[in-house]
């Protein structure tokens, strides 16, 4: 099993609540999502997704709805709360923050 | 975590605690989901049926795995834990239920011991006045004299000229104790009031239910305003609750008064230890205190008061201003106020009423509970710890399946957890059942409804919860000591008792049984030794006979007598009583020393004695009939005693006591000299002996003694010196009284040793309940002892069968065991010996005429604490006795 350490800490659950930022979507729509974005750049495995989900449902950061999906089912659908838009400009604007560090200082070392 | 984040949360937090089973369900059904979806996707993309599913459920991974995150990621296994060892630690408890109910039943005693001692702490010297407004900032106003200990009471100008310049105070209210005759239809009773401001039921924010409280003014004018508010009890109980009462008069003290308000229920006035009945303005002072009209008079000190901080500021600061503005009055009074001062006291430490006596009992009591509290964990702590060895096996297991060494510690105090809080409930309801239970200790008086309740409020709680918590850690780390190490290998072998952890654990055991019997010991000798004291109070001559002399008294003053008619009945009723079979004796005196009563006092001034600047002598004297000395049982050392030609027409005379001819006149016989009293020469014609005045523990004072008819009062208290019984002579006094004045009703009858007993009453108070306490102690501590080696007996049948097998007979096991309880016992005493020598002596204020290290003291303790050691190893050792060497060896 891959580790999800492949990604920085902290930063699957920014990837998360930035696709729910764009619509609310179940679990399995999530992790589509999540291979489509990042061009399967971003190994995330499915096991590690739903505990993600748990913890930030717990934050209060998103909110889960059964909700009838396609055939007559009901799937859980998550979508991001008011606090959860707040905690995603925090979390981005830390990215890009530590991002523009990071690469920074790659710059320096090849020149 | 704003308050947004909960509205989230808490519900969910919530779900997952409750609601487990359903989300368990819900994130099976997500992930079946997703696996079907993932099956159709790969599908879509060309697998065959059986890739495509082996390919999803490997994407996903082990969905055991996935349950458990997320199941951590709910963040509630604390919570859960918790409520699974809660759950078990009930079981566990209902499995053993001898143990528990002894374990529950020891916890609810010491901690009901604490909080019932919290609980009369916090109702008699902390909130005593729970109807008062802001008690918490409330002070106690006495005056101070440089020459003597302790206060003094306080003067009307000084109060009001203080109440004036003070600025950290924002209140000042008075309430001065008296009593009252109430005569309502044929009943006539004697019942307690307070003189108060007439800002009083304002200061303290109560206000009547019916009617009003006293108006601006109603304290000024020389018995100005006949008004009273009666308390809710006296409006029941004697006005049968009259919703018309207002308006209404009532005679207090002969003197018509207009009922203008009734208390609400519940408030019992501003004294502790005895409910006010009623209230009346200060400007009606002179019909109920001694001594004239003193509301003009700077000397006249007479005043108990209260004052309230504002908010924020401190004793200290405002003791400052208080002293400042006393120093002031000092400089323009000298001839009032010269070595006085003025002292704020928190109300715990209140000097005029029961809060100051009770005090040291109670303090003593907090240390009392705190050994008892100590016994009984040790108790359940002892008996955890052998039932800790029955689950040896049962943590041994736990622990090689994976349990953690902390997993087990929160186990364990769990469990103790359940005991303490158990005992905790049980304890407060004991607390709940006693909090009136200081008034049963106190003798009766008649008159007098005393009220020393308990307060079980949020404080008492809180603490009551401390020491719940306490407890818990006591008894629950006790076991987890012993599971610290445990053997795995050792313990998961069938037979498991390895002789060093047996010994380890046997120490551990004996430790706390010796702790339980030192601490036991010790209370034992607190308890004698206040006994004793008490034996020594009470039989400690105090100066004047109290065997064969009764005190009595006739309500002159409630039946209207003016002084004139109240001098003839006075004669009258002295010849009638002399008379009396059996009557040796019989005087008139305004005040029977030792009761409540309070003495005059006066400024003198003696010839040749010069006092030292800024002094002024003041002595306390009282107003006696003729033949009170022999009466009384007083010796008279030098001159005479007062007697009928002493009147009102003769030179002034008195009498004085030892002490005060050493003070005044530096021992030299003062007969025939002359004594200045309120700026008025008397001749001294007596010396008589030093006596007990207010207290049995007060040290020799200066005294001295005035003929009753010259400072004539109406109403003053009747002693007489008889060999008859009480009953005999109360009926024939009675009789008496009637043939002379049908109206006239005769005051309680009582022996001046119910007197003094009655002074004493604070030293029996601390008396019973240390030796209630100290009883229970023993009675744990016996427990303990017995747990203890009824357990060592049990476990050490095999060595006992050996040496049955090997010729020992009965006797010799039966001795073993009992040498064997000794030496824990002997152990315990020595300990509770050294620790008890060091602290007895803090019972100091409570102890008279008996040294703290007293050996008899220590001596019965020690005889009290070795029988019980013998009673409780009684039963193991007769058991040990019983042991069937045949059987044993076969096993």
């Amino acid at each position: 099993m891959s580790k999800p350490s492949d990604l920085v800490q902290g930063t699957l659950d920014m990837l998360i609540l930035k696709i729910l930022a764009l619509e609310p979507l179940n679990g399995w729509a999530v992790s589509q999502r999540l291979k489509q974005i990042s061009r399967d750049v971003l190994q995330v495995s499915d096991g590690s997704l739903y505990p993600a989900l748990h913890k930030l449902e717990q934050q209060g950061w998103i909110a889960a709805q059964w909700k009838p999906s396609g055939n007559n089912r009901r799937a859980k659908f998550y979508s991001l709360t008011r606090l959860g838009r707040k905690q995603l400009e925090k979390e981005s604007a830390n990215w890009n923050r530590l991002s523009a560090a990071i690469s920074g200082i790659v710059k320096l070392k090849e020149a | 975590m704003s308050f947004e984040r909960w509205l989230y949360t808490v519900p969910l937090r919530l779900r997952s605690l409750f609601g487990r089973k359903q989300l368990d369900q819900e994130l099976k059904d997500e992930l079946r989901d997703h696996i079907e979806l993932q099956i159709k996707e790969n599908l879509a993309r060309g697998m065959s049926d059986e890739d495509a599913r082996y390919a999803a459920l490997r994407a996903l991974g082990g969905v055991t795995q996935i349950e458990e995150q997320c199941h951590d990621a709910r963040g509630v296994n604390v919570i859960e834990n918790l409520l699974q060892d809660l759950r078990y630690g009930f079981r566990q408890l209902r499995r053993s239920p001898g143990f528990s109910a002894l374990a529950i039943l020891c916890l609810t005693l010491g901690i009901g011991a604490n909080a019932a001692v919290f609980s009369w702490v916090e109702g008699i010297l902390f909130r005593p006045y729970p109807a008062v407004a802001h008690q918490e900032r409330l002070l106690a106003l006495a005056g101070t004299a440089r020459d003597e200990s302790g206060a003094t009471e306080t003067s009307w100008p000084d109060l009001l000229d203080l109440q004036r310049s003070c600025t950290l105070l924002d209140t000042f209210f008075v309430s001065k104790i008296t009593g009252s005759t109430l005569s309502i239809g044929d009943r006539a009773e004697v019942t307690t009031g307070s003189i108060v401001s007439a800002n009083y039921f304002d200061a303290i924010g109560v206000h009547p239910i019916l009617g009003r409280g006293f108006l601006p003014g109603e304290d000024v004018g020389r018995n100005g305003h006949p008004v009273t508010v009666i308390s809710y009890q006296l409006w029941q109980s004697r006005f049968k609750g009259d919703p018309q009462i207002i308006g209404k008069t009532q005679r207090l003290n002969n003197v018509l008064h207009t009922i203008v308000g009734v208390a609400p229920e519940g408030f019992y006035g501003t004294f502790v230890g005895w409910a006010m009945n009623f209230w009346v303005p200060a400007s009606m002072e002179e019909t109920f205190e001694a001594g004239g009209y003193k509301l003009e008079d700077r000397g006249a000190r007479w005043i108990e008061a209260y004052v309230r901080l504002k908010p924020g500021v401190t004793r200290k600061q405002a003791q400052e201003e208080i002293s400042a503005v006393a120093a002031r009055l000092e400089a323009d009074y000298p001839a009032t106020n010269r070595g006085r001062s003025i002292k704020l006291w928190p109300l715990w430490q209140t000097p005029f009423n029961n809060a100051g006596t009770l005090l040291p009992t109670l303090e003593i009591m907090l240390a009392v509970v705190a050994f008892v509290l100590l016994i009984a964990c040790a108790n359940v702590g002892n008996l955890l710890l052998v039932r800790s060895l029955a689950r040896r096996h049962e943590m041994g297991i736990r622990l090689a399946i994976g349990a953690g060494q902390s997993r087990l510690l929160r186990q364990l105090l769990t469990e103790g957890l359940i005991l303490s809080a158990l005992g905790a409930a049980g304890g407060l309801l004991v607390a709940h059942w006693c909090r009136h239970a200081l008034v049963l200790l106190l003798p009766a008086r008649s008159g007098v409804a005393m009220h020393l309740p308990g307060e079980i409020d949020a404080r008492v709680l809180a603490m009551s919860a401390g020491i719940c918590l306490m407890a818990t850690l006591i008894v629950g780390l006790v076991p987890a000591f012993q599971t610290r190490n445990i053997d795995l290998a050792g313990t998961l072998k069938a037979e498991s008792s390895g002789v060093v952890g047996v010994r380890e654990r046997a120490w551990m055991r004996s430790s706390l049984v010796i702790l339980q019997v030192s601490l036991s010991f010790i209370l034992l000798v607190g308890a004698t030794l206040l006994m004793q004291s008490l034996q020594k109070i009470r039989t400690t001559s105090p100066g004047f006979t109290t065997s064969g002399v009764l005190k009595t008294g006739v309500s002159l003053v409630a039946a209207g007598y003016d002084a004139p008619r109240a001098k003839t009945f006075q004669d009258a009723l002295i010849d009638r009583v002399r008379s009396l079979p059996g009557v040796q004796s019989a005087a008139f005196a305004r005040v029977t020393p030792l009761g409540y009563g309070t003495f005059s006092s006066a400024p003198i001034a003696v010839d040749g004695y010069q006092p030292p600047p800024e002094e002024q002598p003041t002595v306390e004297y009282n107003q006696v009939g003729p033949a009170y000395f022999a009466t009384m049982g007083i010796s008279l050392v030098s001159g005479r005693e007062f007697t009928r030609a002493d009147d009102e027409n003769a030179p002034l005379v008195a009498v004085v006591n030892q002490t005060m001819t050493a003070r005044y006149w530096r021992g030299q016989n003062p007969v025939g000299q002359r004594l200045q009293v309120k700026g008025r020469w008397v001749q001294v014609v007596g010396l008589v002996a030093d006596s007990k005045y207010e207290s049995m523990r007060e040290s020799p004072r200066p005294f001295f003694y005035v003929p009753l008819r010259q400072d004539f009062v109406i109403g003053p208290g009747l002693n007489i010196r008889t060999t008859q019984p009480l009953q005999s002579i109360a009926a024939a006094v009675r009789q008496e009284v009637r043939a002379l004045d049908a109206n006239l009703a005769l005051y309680e009858m009582i022996t001046l040793q119910e007197q003094v007993n009655r002074s004493t009453s604070p030293q029996l108070v601390a008396v019973t309940l240390v030796a209630i306490l100290g009883g229970l102690a023993l009675l744990l501590a016996g427990i303990g002892l017995y747990g203890v080696m009824s357990y060592a007996v049990a476990q050490s049948t095999r060595e006992l069968g050996l040496r049955m097998a090997l010729g020992a007979g009965a006797s010799n096991l039966f001795r073993l065991v009992i040498s064997r309880g000794l030496a824990l016992t002997a152990g315990g005493v020595l300990l509770g010996a050294a620790v008890g020598l060091a602290i007895t002596r803090l019972l100091g204020a409570l102890l008279y005429n008996v040294s703290p290290r007293d050996p008899l003291a220590f001596g019965s303790a020690l005889a009290v604490t070795t029988t019980t050691a013998i009673a409780a190893c009684f039963l193991p050792a007769w058991r040990a006795t019983r042991t069937d060497p045949a059987r044993v060896l076969r096993d």
